[in-house]
This record gives C-alpha cells, sequence and structure tokens, in this order.
C-alpha cells in the first residue's frame, strides 16, 4: 500500500535525503519520497512487515519524526466529514428544487444531522452538564431547529415546506470552516515544532578511548563528543579540539556559519557543516540553550496579552447572550411577521453567531509573532513585553558590551612600563573589563605584577591599593589635561594612575583604553532613527569620549558619567519626559535599569538566554535585530487588531442583520465558516512581513 | 393571546437562560494537593481549592473531543498544554501567593480557576 506521512524536523533538502534513504533501506518498504516542501513522505510498504510506528523508530534517531496521528486524524476527520456532508448537501439542494421525495430527502439530513453533525450533540451535552455552551450548541440548536421542523412536516403533515437543504447545507459548510480552520491552525505553531525538531536523539561519545553511539538523554556533564561535517551538535559545550564551520541559523537566526575552533562555544542543535570537531559537553537537557529557548517561548505562547482581558470578559457571555437574543428574534418575529419568518431568523441568529473568532483572535497571532521573533533569534518573553515593545520610543542603548564588543585594549600608555605594572597590579583581583584590558596588555608585554595591600574598589570610580608602602589609585581622571582631552574625543577611556601622600596626589601616568565599536551598532542606530525612534546611549565614561562614540554611531543624546547604579535613574527620566523607553544592556550589569524601562532588551550572554529582567532577550548578539524585534511587535499588534476588530465587527454586525432576516441560514452559515478562518489565515500572513 | 403567551414564554426562557448559563455559583470544594480534572464540555471541577506555597499535582483528563477543549491554558503561570484525548497530563505546580489563578481553553470559551489559599 501506499501512504503518505507528515514529518517534522527537517530544515533542509538534505534532511529529505537521509529520511529517504533510512526508509528505503527497511524491511517491508518498496518506495519512499520525501518532500522537504511539503514536510511528507509518500512510502510504499508492504503493511504485514512494517507500519508508521516502525517507520517513525527508524527516522526518530536522525533527529526526524512522523508527526502526531492525532494531529493528523483532527484534519482528516474533518475533511471526511465534509466530503460526505457537501456531497449529501449538494443533492439535497438539488433535490429541493427538482421534487426529489420528502422521505428520501429527510433519509439523507438525517445521515448528515446524526452523522456527521454528531460531534456538536456531543460536545453540546457534555457543555450542558457543566451548565456551559460554545459554538458547537449554537450550531446543535440551529440545525436541529430546521431538522426537526422539517422532519414534521414530512412525517406528521405540519402546515409548511421542508427545509432539509438548510440543516444538511449549515453543517456541510461548518465542517468545511473547521476542516480549513485545523489546518491552517496547525500551520500557527510551525516555529516552535521547527525549534523542537533541531535536537538530534543520539550523539557519538567518546568514552573509554572508544567512541560509541548513545541516546542523547545519557550524556553527562563532561562527556567528549565527536561531531563530523553533516552532523548535529547534541548538545552545549566547549571545543576540545578540531575546528570547523558550524550553522547556527536554526537556534540564533545568524545567517552566515560560524567558525569554532578550540575554546569556542558550541550550540547544541545546531548543524557542522565542514570540519570535525571534538568538545567537551557543558550543558544537558532542560539547562541546554535550545531547551531553553523552546521553555521560554512556550510561556510567551501561554501568557496572556493585556489587550486580550476585554476578549475574556465578552467570551464569558457570548453564548449565552447569542441564546436569548435567538429567543427575543424568534418572539418579535411571532409578534410582528411571521413564525416561518421568525425560525428562519433565529436559526440565522444560532449560526452565524462566532465566537471562535474572537478566540482565536489574539492567541494566533501571538504563537505565529513569537515563534516568526524566535526564528530570528529573538526571544520575547511575554505577551505583555511583546505589546508594550510596539509602542516604544526611544531606545537606550549600554555602551560597553552591548554597542560595544566589551572586549577593551589598551591603545596608548603615558609613562611607560611601570605605569602599566602598576596599574596592572591594582586591577588584578577586578573583573571589570578595562581591568581585563590592563591586565591583558601587562601580561603582553611580560610584566611582573607587584603584590597590592589595603585594595579597595570604588564604585565607578576606579580602585585604589599600596604598593612598596606608597598609596596609588587607578581611576577616572580629576583634572583634565590637554592630552587627556585628546584621548578622550577620539572615544577612548582614560583612567589615570596617581600616587597618594595624605590629601596629595601626584599624577604618574594615563592608560587610555577603546573598545571596538559593534559591526552591527552603526545600522541598528540608523535603522532605529529610520523607525522614527529615538536612540541614545548610556555610559560611565566621561562626556567628552560619550560624544566621541555617540558621533561615530550617529547618536544625538547621550548620558555620560553615569554610575551603574544609576542607570535606572536616567531610564525614569526618560519616562518622566513621556518616552516609552526600551533599555539594551547585557542583563548581568545592568538589570536594575533593564527591569526599570518599559521593556528591557538584554543580549544573551554565552548560551544562558534566560534574562529574569528582560522583556527580550537577543540570540544572536546582532544590534540589527532591535529595530526587528520592534517591527515584529508592531506587525503581531497590528494582527491582533485587525483580528479583534474583524471578529467583533463580525458579529456586532452580522447578529442583528440575521435577526432581521436579512440573511438566510445558509448565507448565515456561509459567513460563519469563513469568519474563523479568515482571523486564522491573517494570523497566518504574518509570516511573510519582510523582516529584513 | 397567542402573541402573548409567546411574549411571555420568550421572556420566561431568557431568564432560565440567563440563571442556567450566566447564574451559576462558585462550587465549594475542599484544599486539596492532589487535583483530578475531568476535561468533558468544560472543566469538573471547574474551581479548585490547593494549598499556597504548596507543590499540588492537577490532573487533566480530556474525554471530550472537541477541539476547543484541546489547549489548557493558565496565563499567570504562563502553562499551556495540549491535552490528548482520553490520556492523563499531569501538572506538579506550586503557588506562592494565595490567589485566584484561571485556566481556560484554548480560545477562552471554557474556564475555571485554582484558587491558592
Amino acid at each position: 500500500m501506499t501512504k503518505t506521512f507528515p514529518i517534522t524536523g527537517m530544515h533542509c533538502a538534505s534532511c529529505a535525503v537521509n529520511i529517504q534513504r533510512v526508509l528505503k533501506k527497511m524491511p517491508g518498504v518498496t518506495a519512499a519520497t520525501v518532500n522537504f516542501a511539503t514536510e511528507k513522505a509518500q512510502v510504499e510498504y508492504d503493511p504485514e512487515q512494517v507500519d508508521g510506528g516502525k517507520m517513525n523508530e527508524a527516522i526518530k534517531p536522525l533527529g526526524y519524526e512522523i508527526a502526531s496521528e492525532k494531529k493528523v486524524d483532527e484534519v482528516a476527520k474533518w475533511k471526511w466529514k465534509f466530503i460526505i456532508a457537501g456531497i449529501i448537501s449538494t443533492v439535497s439542494i438539488w433535490g429541493s428544487f427538482t421534487g426529489m421525495s420528502w422521505i428520501l430527502l429527510l433519509v439523507l439530513a438525517t445521515i448528515v444531522q446524526f452523522g456527521v453533525g454528531w460531534d456538536f450533540y456531543k460536545t453540546t451535552w457534555a457543555s450542558l452538564k457543566n451548565r456551559m455552551a460554545n459554538m458547537d450548541t449554537l450550531i446543535a440548536i440551529g440545525t436541529s431547529v430546521a431538522y426537526g421542523y422539517s422532519a414534521a412536516v414530512t412525517l406528521f403533515g405540519v402546515k409548511g415546506e421542508p427545509y432539509f437543504d438548510t440543516s444538511v447545507t449549515i453543517i456541510a459548510l461548518i465542517v468545511l470552516g473547521k476542516w480549513l480552520e485545523a489546518r491552517a491552525r496547525g500551520k500557527t505553531s510551525e516555529a516552535i515544532k521547527k525549534l523542537m525538531g533541531l535536537q538530534p536523539k543520539t550523539a557519538k561519545v567518546i568514552r573509554d578511548g572508544k567512541e560509541v553511539e548513545i541516546e542523547i538523554e545519557k550524556i553527562i556533564v563532561g562527556d567528549k563528543i565527536r561531531v563530523r561535517p553533516g552532523e548535529k551538535v547534541p548538545v552545549d559545550g566547549v571545543v576540545e579540539s578540531g575546528e570547523t564551520s558550524i550553522d547556527e541559523s536554526m537556534v540564533t537566526g545568524e545567517s552566515i556559519p560560524v567558525y569554532k575552533h578550540e575554546g569556542d562555544t558550541v550550540i547544541g542543535g545546531t548543524l557542522n557543516t565542514t570540519g570535525t570537531i571534538i568538545f567537551t559537553a557543558k550543558k544537558v537537557g532542560s539547562e541546554t540553550m535550545l531547551a531553553q529557548i523552546i521553555k521560554l517561548v512556550e510561556e510567551a505562547q501561554a501568557s496572556r496579552a493585556p489587550i486580550q482581558k476585554l476578549v475574556d470578559v465578552i467570551s464569558g457571555y457570548f453564548v449565552p447572550v447569542v441564546l436569548m437574543l435567538t429567543v427575543a428574534t424568534f418572539a418579535g418575529w411571532y409578534i410582528f411577521g411571521s413564525v416561518i419568518g421568525g425560525m428562519l431568523a433565529a436559526i440565522a441568529v444560532l449560526i452565524i453567531a462566532c465566537p471562535c473568532a474572537l478566540g482565536l483572535a489574539t492567541p494566533t497571532a501571538l504563537v505565529v509573532g513569537t515563534g516568526l521573533a524566535a526564528q530570528h533569534g529573538i526571544l520575547v518573553k511575554d505577551a505583555q513585553a511583546l505589546e508594550i515593545a510596539h509602542k516604544i520610543n526611544h531606545v537606550v542603548f549600554d555602551k560597553t558590551g552591548t554597542l560595544t564588543e566589551g572586549k577593551p585594549v589598551v591603545t596608548d600608555i603615558k609613562g611607560g612600563d611601570e605605569v602599566l605594572k602598576l596599574a596592572a597590579s591594582l586591577e588584578a583581583g577586578s573583573e571589570h573589563p578595562l581591568a581585563k584590558a590592563i591586565l591583558e596588555a601587562a601580561e603582553k608585554a611580560a610584566l611582573q605584577l607587584a603584590r597590592v595591600e589595603k585594595f579597595e574598589g570604588l564604585a565607578g570610580k576606579g580602585v585604589k591599593g599600596i604598593i612598596g608602602g606608597k598609596g596609588y589609585t587607578l581611576g577616572k581622571p580629576i583634572t583634565e589635561t590637554e592630552e587627556i582631552k585628546k584621548l578622550e574625543s577620539e572615544g577612548k577611556t582614560v583612567v589615570v594612575l596617581s600616587q597618594v601622600s595624605g590629601s596629595r596626589f601626584q599624577v604618574l601616568g594615563v592608560v587610555a583604553i577603546a573598545d571596538t565599536i559593534r559591526e552591527t551598532a552603526k545600522e541598528a542606530v540608523a535603522q532605529l532613527q529610520k523607525q522614527k525612534i529615538e536612540v541614545s546611549l548610556i555610559t560611565g565614561d566621561n562626556p567628552r569620549t560619550a560624544a566621541a562614540i555617540a558621533g561615530q554611531l550617529g547618536i544625538k543624546r547621550y548620558f555620560a558619567q553615569v554610575l551603574p547604579a544609576d542607570k535606572e535613574k536616567a531610564v525614569r527620566q526618560l519616562q518622566d519626559e513621556g518616552e516609552t523607553v526600551a533599555m539594551v544592556g547585557d542583563g548581568v550589569n545592568d538589570a536594575p535599569a533593564l527591569s526599570a524601562a518599559n521593556v528591557g532588551i538584554a543580549m544573551a550572554t554565552g548560551t544562558d538566554v534566560a534574562m529574569e529582567a528582560a522583556g527580550i532577550t537577543l540570540v544572536n548578539k546582532d544590534l540589527r535585530s532591535i529595530p526587528l524585534a520592534l517591527k515584529l511587535s508592531r506587525a503581531t499588534l497590528w494582527k491582533i487588531k485587525t483580528n479583534l476588530f474583524w471578529a467583533f465587527a463580525y458579529n456586532v454586525v452580522l447578529i442583528p442583520v440575521a435577526a432581521l432576516g436579512l440573511l438566510s441560514p445558509i448565507l448565515a452559515s456561509v459567513a460563519m465558516a469563513t469568519s474563523s478562518l479568515s482571523v486564522v489565515t491573517n494570523s497566518l500572513l504574518l509570516k511573510r512581513i519582510k523582516l529584513s | 393571546m397567542d402573541k402573548s403567551i409567546v411574549l411571555a414564554g420568550a421572556v420566561g426562557l431568557i431568564g432560565v437562560i440567563y440563571w442556567f448559563f450566566l447564574g451559576k455559583k462558585d462550587e465549594d470544594g475542599q484544599v486539596m494537593t492532589d487535583v483530578k480534572i475531568t476535561v468533558s464540555g468544560g472543566y469538573s471541577p471547574a474551581l479548585v481549592k490547593v494549598p499556597a506555597g504548596k507543590e499540588v499535582t492537577i490532573t487533566l483528563t480530556r474525554t471530550d473531543p472537541t477541539d476547543c477543549l484541546e489547549e489548557f491554558v493558565i496565563p499567570d503561570l504562563k502553562i499551556k498544554r495540549s491535552l490528548e484525548l482520553n490520556k492523563d497530563e499531569v501538572l506538579k505546580i506550586k503557588l506562592a501567593k494565595p490567589g485566584r489563578y484561571e485556566f481556560h481553553c484554548g480560545m477562552s470559551m471554557y474556564k475555571g480557576a485554582i484558587v491558592a489559599i
């Protein structure tokens, strides 16, 4: 027999080839064709020898899976129901016009009403037991009225004409809508499914000098793992030996393969392309970057957007209110019109009311938006962050480690090696990036560091200590010389070494340090400004250095000489000026400022992406992701708003139209079937947004 | 006469609908650490009481095939689960603060709440 299986986890055409090869090798399989674009495998096989389960087991170790049969069944169930109801509906409509026997029409309508439509009754009954109701309740009541009346006319001679075509066609169209909606809804969560499919199932671990293939769950921290070209990196770790290029696009959104050699970090789920490496596992299981990303995206998709609150209130009353309106419609028509008119208008009200469109409006856009962001290395913490992000009109960048690489180097030393030696000795215990630069320079010059006594760090100002019985300070310049001014106007950070005796400071020398500006910084700033978003810079440097860096990047406003603890104040100052502020930082030193901002944007460090203080985390350290994230948040919010507008307007306008008898029940079912579908399709169109 | 009867009947029926669907009162349940919720035409029980600060196990069993009930969401806890038909889905949660944590289906039609006491 030949059967088509949906496959998950494919991310390139070669995946399709791999799956095809494995399937073809299986006993009982005579032919297999795997299509990457449609994510489907068409397999010709002997069902006595092999089945879908066995095929799934065979491709699982490669990191792929045959999609859940249940999901497929959901779509297939509605499809078959539509085919049956569609055919019977066509025959019924034709029969009504050509005078087909009413008994025959009754038989056909019964098949649809209690066969195809049985689920509507089941759900209605289960809901009523809990004193609840949903869309299925409305459909069950609406079609039952049309069917019941028609059956009474046919069997008991009640005065009037039967409306079998109405009940049958309504069910056929609703089922068509459900089928198309089920298909479309499956596509909204494709992004997270792709992320889940990235992790391979097995890894080649070197144990006792031998390479053994083990399941990924069995990898422990410290294991040495070999990865060959074309294989996936199974977990996070650090390269021990070998060099290669790794395609990290699927996890970080970084499009160019990244060169890796000894000491570099590798990320689980990424694809090794050129060389063979051996790396040490550092993070496994739920600790890996990929697992953290999936968790964050899932959590974001489960969170509630503030805009959703009104919908939640309305949806609680929706169906009961529609039922009340239906009764009022029938009574109104009975009193001022006709019984038949009242019945048809009441059915139309029941059928046209669509709570599903309202219910789907926010979640579908949120799932597509956050999924799309994750594919580009942008992790949104929750729906609230996404909703606020679209209002951002001011972005504040922290300088060191954000706009710059955070790897400063010493560029100028005034005072010779003795100054560098004393400066490095004072900074020996410090973790500050500037201290590291001085230490590296001293190491490079092969200087022997001196022992420091009574070391003291002066937050944001510098350090002091005693070397060889003499007191020294190393920190920001207190007085400015022409030399210092010149260095600072070049964007360099200057620290001054002074000897202290009593209250006297004698300047011994000057060390200038410069940090490379990230390649993407200028473009990111320009893109934000193009989006009419104001950009400012915040730094502990003096105004001259800050002005120089800001000038190089085209930033007009800067906050200089801001102590780490005062960054938060600068953010609040902007908020007091009426700005909606996004603060971009490294998520470690500037956590208070990130929390104070309307949206905190953190650059992930290493493979740690769970930044508590940040609303948005950038996995790829590409600053251009910031304008991208803001653009995406605006696009997602626009989708949510248009979806909600459409869903509200649809119900508010069409329910009264139906109550007035201006809409036949069949037309009502056409509108109803398309309403939910249009909301889901509108959300899916978000995928077409141009992000680069 | 007919019209008066229909009008009176309609008003009565609207009242019944209001009472039946909207006049529900929260059930008064016991505080439990092991809660079982049947998902069929809604959540039964729809209101569960749990102790705050303790880990509690919530087992959800969906017996209703309707699509609406497939997703289970507790927005305040950022929990979203897909409930397979006739299969237990076990959640282990610890609510640090006392309060009401609402849950609902994917489309927010069916609702319930966990009350931490």
